[in-house]
């Protein structure tokens, strides 16, 4: 059942992507693009998920556990180390360079082409070599 | 500044499709639906089956909408395989596997939990990004 619901989940999100049309990295850099041409439509994405997400979250997350696990994992970490700047900081650039995030190149990934394809799997590797030498 | 392109109506039924989607992964799994740190588990982390079927249903979200309503693809526009596509992506992995999140799992779930670190990660991309489209615009 958890399975089941962790498919119904991504294929919303994947659907919530296309819908509010982050899946176009032209869109994405349009909404960074704050001195020139701006399009401000990542603001209403976030602005309509928060709504929904800082509503639902705290009333979910007091339950004792979640429906189909015996409990919650939640990112206990709450410090600011040299890593949530740098992290970001390098995310940004690439995010900025390129308009695509981990979660529009998943959902563009049978939609877009060669270059999709290239870009999600250098991300991947990336993430797991940078992973390894963390720790 | 001038405002182009804006579609204020799918941005916001959109993200509140991506709002629904986030709770309905926590509600279900308890799990915080950060794509980066979803993707990374599939490699090395002891639950990976939850993760594989959450990003099998995202591919076949886009890849669904996209057959159903037959939208042009404008993402083949401006992508290239090029060395910026190659920069940018290993950039994207390896910050968002050293910050623990992304636009995801700190710009929403983050911030839907009120966290210091997801509001201070979420600042600080948001920034280096409108820094690098207004850098790029120059050179």
């Amino acid at each position: 059942m958890k399975l089941l619901f962790a498919l119904i989940s991504g294929f919303l999100f994947g659907i919530g992507l296309s819908v509010s049309g982050m899946t176009d990295p032209h869109k994405v850099k349009g909404f960074l693009d704050i001195t020139g041409n701006w399009d401000p439509s990542l603001a209403l994405v976030m602005g309509g998920a928060l709504l929904v997400g800082s509503i639902l979250f705290p009333y979910i997350t007091q339950k004792k556990k979640p429906l189909f696990e015996s409990g919650f994992s939640l990112p206990t970490k709450n410090d600011i180390d040299k890593y949530i700047i740098i992290g970001p900081a390098l995310f940004g650039i690439g995010w900025g360079l390129i308009g695509l995030c981990p979660g529009p190149a998943f959902a563009n990934l049978l939609v877009a082409g060669k270059p999709i394809v290239v870009f999600t799997l250098v991300m991947l590797i990336s993430k797991v070599v940078t992973d390894k030498l963390k720790t | 500044m001038n405002i182009i392109n804006f579609t204020p109506v799918p941005a916001l039924i959109g993200g509140l499709i991506l709002g629904l989607a986030s709770v309905l992964l926590l509600i279900s799994n308890g799990k915080i639906a950060g794509i980066s740190g979803i993707a990374k588990g599939m490699f090395n982390s002891p639950d990976k089956a939850w993760r594989m079927f959450f990003i099998v249903g995202l591919i076949l979200g886009g890849f669904g909408y996209h057959t159903l309503t037959s939208e042009e693809l404008k993402t083949e526009n401006i992508l290239n395989i090029d060395l910026k596509l190659i920069i940018a992506a290993i950039l994207v992995g390896s910050g968002t596997a050293l910050g623990n999140g992304c636009t995801s799992g700190h710009g929403i779930c983050g911030l839907s939990r009120r966290t210091k670190r997801s509001f201070v990660a979420t600042c600080v991309f948001m920034a280096f990004g409108m820094l690098t489209v207004y850098l790029e615009k120059l050179f």
